[in-house]
C-alpha cells in the first residue's frame, strides 16, 4: 500500500466548490428562500435557572401577521434514550428539552416559545407578547457551585452513575468514572521529580462565522422539506423525527453549504421548530438565529477545572501519572469528558495511570462538540506539566517527549495497542525544524506542545456515476465543511485513472444517498473516503465487464490502467485500449449506464499525533502576549489534497491561539453572557496572528486503502499548552488558568516580582 | 410606510422599498436577492457582510438602507467581469485561501478595497486592513498569501 504510486492523490487542484464560494454564488444556510415564506424567531428566556409557572400566547397570537406560535407544550414527551453520533452520545429526553423548555428554563437564551409571522419584525413583535410567569431559581454558574453542598440543583430527577462513591439522591455531578492501570503510588515514589498543577478554563465558543439557519415546509400529508447547514442532514432527519415523535422517513433534510461547524452543528436547534411551525402555519418557515443568539444558546465546550500530576525518573522515563477532570456540560449531561479522559496521557508510555472523569450540569447552554471535544483543555495540564518535568529534569522538551512518546505496539492508556503512528516522527521532523533552532530575544520564550485525537469511522455511502461523456459524478452524504469534495473527487479520479476536473463531487439530500453518519470526527476524508474508494472500484468492475464483453474476452484478461481497459492475460496487443470516453459512449449497447455504489462501517480509523512549536513575547507592563511564530508538524497519513490538510492545521491553531490568549464566556451573577458578539468574544484576527508554518509527516494509516487518516481536530489539541509553555518560558510565570489575557498574565508577573 | 429607494448596485440601476430601520444588508439579501453578501454578526463585528459605498469599505449591516439612494453600491456579485474572475477570485482559489467559504465574499470585497488604495501591501498592512474581516477556519495564513501575491501580479501587469 504505501509504495503505491499515486498520480492524483497528495496533488492540489483548485475545488469544485471554490468557483460558486469566491463569486457568492454558493448558497448557504440563510441563502434559501420559498414563495409564501414566514419568518420565525425563538423567545428565550431571561434568566438562567426559573421554573416556568404558565405561558400565554393570546396576545402574540392576536398580532396581525402572526400564523402560529408554539411553546414546550406543542411537544411530546420524549423518552430517555441515548444514541451515539459522531461527536459523543445524545439523550433524547434531554435534547427535547434543550430545544424547548418545558417546566424549567435552564440557561439564559433556552428557548421557551416560538412565533411564525408574515415578517421578522413582526415575529419578534409577537414574541415581546408572549406573557411567561417565571419562579426565578438561583443559578448554578461554576463547577465549585455546582457540587457544592446545598447547591440549587438542575434536575430534580437526575441521580450521579458511574463509580462509586457517588452523592446520593439529586446532585449535579451527572456521572463520576475511573479509569487507569498499574500502581500510581509506585510510580510516583520511583520518581526523580514530581510536577502537580491545577488548570481552570473556561467555556470557549466554536465561533463559526454562519449562524444557524433553517428552511422548512411541510405538505398536507405531514411530509417535511427542511433545508438547513447542519454537519448532518442524516443526524437531522433523526433528531427532529425524534423530537417532533415522527416517523423519520417523514422529513427529508437537504444540506446547504455549511459556514464553519467545528462540531458545533452536530445536533439540532431550530430545525425541530420550523418544521413544527410550518407544520402549524401551512406555510414554509425560515429561521436564521442571530449572533447573540448563537453565542447564548448553541455550541460551547465546557470549562474545566483539572487536576494533573505526572512524575519522571532523571533519565526521563515516566513513571506515574494521574489526572482528575471535572468538566461543565452546560444545562444537560453530557461534556467530552470521556474523550478527555481517553485522551489524556494518550501520547505517551505509561505503566500507572489514573485518570478521573466528572460530568456536571451547570446553567449555561448545553455544550456541542468542538473540534477535538475535550481534549485541548487535558493536553493544557498535561503538556505543561511536562514542559515542567522537563525543565526540572534539565532535559529538552522534545527530547524529553521523544523518551516516552508511544509508538506501534504501545498499549494506549486508553485501552488498545497502537497500529503504525506518527508520534514519533512528528517530534523529529519538529526538532529538526529551523524553528526550533532560531535564536530568541529578550521577553521571548519557546513553547512545545503534543497533542492526540482519533478519528471516527462510523457509516458512510457513496455513489460514483459515470456521465455519457466518461466524466464522473462522485455522491456522498456528508457536508463539506473544509475541502473534503476536493478530497473525495481525486479519491475518485485516483481510482478511475481520470483528471480530477472531470469529476464533480456533490454532497446530497437524505432521499438520494444511502445513509451516512455526520461530519465529524475527523471522519469524512478516511470513511467515507474509504466508501468513494469502493464505489469508484465497483465502477471499474464494470468499465472492464463492458470492454470484456465488447472484446469478447474473459473479465480476467482486462485490466484497468490509468482510466483505460486494456488487454492482459494472454490478449495483449490483440485490442485497442478502450478509454473510459469511449466506454462510456458505448454503455447503453454494452449492458446500460455505469454506476457504482458501497455503504460501509469503517473500522481501524488511525489517531492522529502533532508537534507544535511556538514563539511568543510578553510585554511585560502589560501583560499581553504577541505570538510571533508558530510551527506545527502532524501526522496525515497521507495528505490527499495537500493544501486543505495543511489549511486544517492553520484553522486549528488560529482557534487553539484564540482559546490561550482571548476566547471565554464572561458571566454576570445572574447567569447572562455578557458577551454575546464577536466584539467582547474576541476571536482571533488577521493581526493577532503570524503565518503559521505546516509540515505534513505521512505515516500511512494501515486500515485505509490509501493509509489516509483523518486531520482536522488534531490541530486544535496542543495550542494551548504550546502558548501556555511558551508564556511561562517567556515570563517565568506558571499558568493555571485561561485565558491568558493581559490583566491575567499582569497580576501574574507582578506577582512574581 | 415604505421608502421608495433608487440606487446603483453594481454599475446597474436598482430600486427598492424598504423600511427606514432596515439595514443594506437586508436589503441586498432580501429585496435584491443578492445574498453573496452574508451576514455573520449584524453588529458590524465580523466583516462578513463587506461592501463597497461610493468607493469606500463599509459593513452593509451598519448602513441604513434608505441611505443608499442615488449612491453607489458594489457587492461581491459585481467582482468577476462577465466570465472572467477577479485575480482576487483567481489567487483566492489557487492558493486554497478558503475553508467554508462564508467570509469569503467579504475578504474579496475588502481586498479589493485594499489593493486599490495601496498596490503594494505589506504582510502587516495587509494584516492590519483585513483585522475586521473574521475567518474561523484558515488561520488567515492562505488568505494573506492570496492577497500579496494577486497584489504582486497585479503590479506585475501595470508595468
Amino acid at each position: 500500500m504505501s509504495e503505491r504510486k499515486f498520480r492524483q492523490v497528495g496533488t492540489r487542484p483548485i475545488r469544485h466548490d471554490g468557483l460558486d464560494k469566491v463569486t457568492g454564488r454558493a448558497q448557504f444556510g440563510a441563502d434559501f428562500s420559498l414563495p409564501g415564506m414566514l419568518w420565525g424567531k425563538v423567545l428565550r428566556s431571561p434568566h438562567a435557572h426559573a421554573r416556568i409557572r404558565s405561558i400565554d400566547v393570546s396576545a402574540a397570537l392576536a398580532l396581525p401577521g402572526v400564523h402560529a406560535v408554539i411553546t414546550g407544550r406543542d411537544f411530546p414527551e420524549v423518552a430517555a434514550e441515548s444514541a451515539a453520533g459522531g461527536e459523543g452520545a445524545t439523550d433524547f429526553r434531554d435534547l427535547a428539552l434543550n430545544v424547548m423548555a418545558r417546566d424549567k428554563a435552564l440557561y439564559h437564551g433556552h428557548p421557551v416559545a416560538a412565533v411564525a409571522a408574515t415578517s421578522v419584525r413582526i415575529a419578534e413583535e409577537a414574541c415581546k407578547k408572549i406573557a411567561v410567569d417565571y419562579e426565578v431559581l438561583t443559578p448554578v454558574l461554576s463547577l465549585d457551585q455546582a457540587l457544592a453542598k446545598d447547591a440549587p440543583i438542575l434536575h430534580e430527577r437526575m441521580r450521579a452513575s458511574g463509580d462509586e462513591p457517588l452523592p446520593e439522591g439529586p446532585t449535579n455531578l451527572a456521572s463520576r468514572r475511573e479509569m487507569g492501570r498499574g500502581d500510581v503510588a509506585a510510580g510516583f515514589a520511583a520518581a526523580d521529580a514530581v510536577v502537580e498543577r491545577e488548570f481552570r478554563t473556561p467555556m470557549v465558543h466554536q465561533g463559526y462565522i454562519e449562524p444557524h439557519a433553517v428552511l422548512a415546509r411541510t405538505g398536507e400529508d405531514g411530509r417535511a422539506v427542511v433545508y438547513c447547514c447542519t454537519q448532518g442532514p442524516f443526524m437531522v432527519r433523526a433528531f427532529s423525527a425524534k423530537v417532533l415523535g415522527v416517523a423519520t422517513d417523514t422529513i427529508k433534510v437537504v444540506p446547504t453549504e455549511i459556514g464553519g461547524g467545528f462540531g458545533g452543528k452536530t445536533t439540532v436547534y431550530l430545525e425541530p421548530l420550523a418544521i413544527l411551525l410550518s407544520r402549524k402555519s401551512g406555510r414554509p418557515v425560515k429561521m436564521v438565529m442571530t449572533r447573540e443568539e448563537v453565542f447564548r444558546a448553541t455550541g460551547p465546550t465546557s470549562g474545566t477545572h483539572i487536576r494533573v500530576k505526572m512524575g519522571a525518573k532523571r533519565d526521563g522515563t515516566l513513571t506515574a501519572a494521574e489526572a482528575v477532570l471535572v468538566y461543565e456540560a452546560g444545562a444537560f449531561k453530557g461534556s467530552p469528558v470521556g474523550a478527555a479522559m481517553m485522551t489524556v496521557f494518550a501520547p505517551y508510555k505509561l505503566a500507572n495511570v489514573r485518570i478521573e472523569g466528572w460530568d456536571v450540569v451547570v446553567n449555561k447552554p448545553k455544550v456541542a462538540a468542538y473540534r477535538a471535544p475535550g481534549a485541548p483543555m487535558a493536553a493544557l495540564a498535561t503538556e505543561t506539566v511536562m514542559d515542567e518535568l522537563a525543565r526540572k529534569l534539565g532535559q529538552d522538551p522534545i527530547d524529553f517527549r521523544l523518551v516516552n512518546a508511544a509508538h506501534e505496539g504501545v498499549q494506549a492508556t486508553y485501552g488498545p495497542k497502537f497500529r503504525a503512528i506518527g508520534f514519533v516522527e512528528s517530534l523529529r521532523a519538529a526538532k529538526a525544524h529551523p524553528h526550533y533552532r532560531a535564536p530568541l530575544g529578550a521577553n521571548q520564550g519557546r513553547g512545545v506542545a503534543c497533542g492526540f485525537w482519533f478519528n471516527a469511522g462510523l457509516s458512510s455511502s457513496a455513489n460514483v456515476s459515470i456521465n455519457e461523456d466518461g466524466s464522473a459524478v462522485v455522491m456522498s452524504g456528508c457536508p463539506d465543511i473544509g475541502g473534503s469534495r476536493a478530497s473525495l473527487a481525486l479519491m475518485a479520479a485516483e481510482e478511475l485513472g481520470i483528471p480530477v476536473e472531470q469529476v464533480r463531487p456533490v454532497v446530497v439530500d437524505t432521499e438520494s444517498i444511502g445513509f451516512n453518519d455526520l461530519t465529524g470526527g475527523s471522519r469524512v476524508t478516511f470513511a467515507t473516503g474509504m466508501a468513494v474508494i469502493e464505489a469508484a472500484r465497483d465502477v471499474v468492475n464494470q468499465l472492464r465487464a463492458r470492454a470484456a464483453k465488447t472484446w469478447e474476452v474473459e473479465l480476467d484478461a482486462v485490466a484497468w490502467n490509468e482510466g483505460r481497459a486494456v488487454a492482459v492475460n494472454g490478449a495483449e496487443g490483440k485490442h485497442e485500449p478502450l478509454t473510459l470516453r469511449q466506454l462510456a459512449a458505448r454503455a447503453a449497447a454494452t449492458g446500460g449506464p455505469i454506476s457504482g455504489r458501497a455503504s460501509l462501517t469503517a473500522r481501524g480509523a488511525g489517531p492522529g499525533f502533532a508537534t507544535h512549536l511556538c514563539d511568543v513575547e510578553v510585554d511585560r507592563e502589560t501583560g499581553a502576549v504577541k505570538v510571533l511564530r508558530y510551527t506545527a508538524v502532524q501526522d496525515a497519513g497521507r495528505a490527499v489534497h495537500p493544501s486543505y490538510v495543511e489549511g486544517q492545521m492553520q484553522g486549528g491553531v488560529a482557534q487553539g491561539i484564540g482559546w490561550a490568549l482571548n476566547e471565554e464566556y464572561v458571566y454576570d451573577a445572574r447567569g447572562a453572557m455578557e458577551n454575546p458578539g464577536f466584539l467582547d468574544y474576541r476571536v482571533p484576527v488577521a493581526s493577532d496572528l503570524p503565518m503559521i508554518d505546516t509540515v505534513i509527516v505521512e505515516v500511512p494509516n494501515p486500515m485505509h486503502p490509501y493509509g489516509v487518516r483523518g486531520v482536522g481536530e488534531t490541530p486544535i489539541v496542543p495550542p494551548l499548552a504550546a502558548v501556555a509553555n511558551a508564556v511561562e518560558r517567556a515570563a517565568g510565570v506558571e499558568i493555571r488558568e485561561l485565558p491568558i489575557s493581559p490583566p491575567k498574565l499582569l497580576a501574574l508577573i507582578e506577582g512574581a516580582r | 410606510m415604505k421608502l421608495h429607494v433608487s440606487t446603483t448596485v453594481n454599475g446597474e440601476p436598482a430600486e427598492f422599498l424598504c423600511s427606514a430601520e432596515q439595514s443594506l444588508l437586508d436589503v441586498l439579501r432580501e429585496e435584491l436577492h443578492l445574498t453573496g453578501t452574508k451576514e455573520g454578526c449584524a453588529t458590524g463585528d465580523c466583516g462578513a457582510c463587506s461592501v463597497v459605498l461610493d468607493g469606500r469599505l463599509v459593513c452593509s449591516c451598519l448602513v441604513l438602507a434608505p441611505e443608499v439612494a442615488g449612491r453607489r453600491v458594489e457587492t461581491i456579485e459585481g467582482v468577476a467581469r462577465g466570465a472572467e474572475l477577479h485575480p482576487l477570485q483567481r489567487k483566492f482559489l489557487e492558493h486554497a485561501a478558503l475553508q467554508c467559504g462564508i467570509c469569503t465574499p467579504g475578504f474579496i470585497v475588502a481586498a479589493k478595497a485594499l489593493l486599490e488604495r495601496n498596490p503594494d501591501p505589506s504582510e502587516e498592512e495587509a494584516r492590519y486592513w483585513l483585522a475586521g474581516n473574521l475567518c474561523r477556519c484558515t488561520g488567515y495564513d492562505k488568505i494573506i498569501r492570496a492577497v500579496l501575491d494577486t497584489a504582486s501580479e497585479l503590479r506585475g501587469a501595470t508595468r
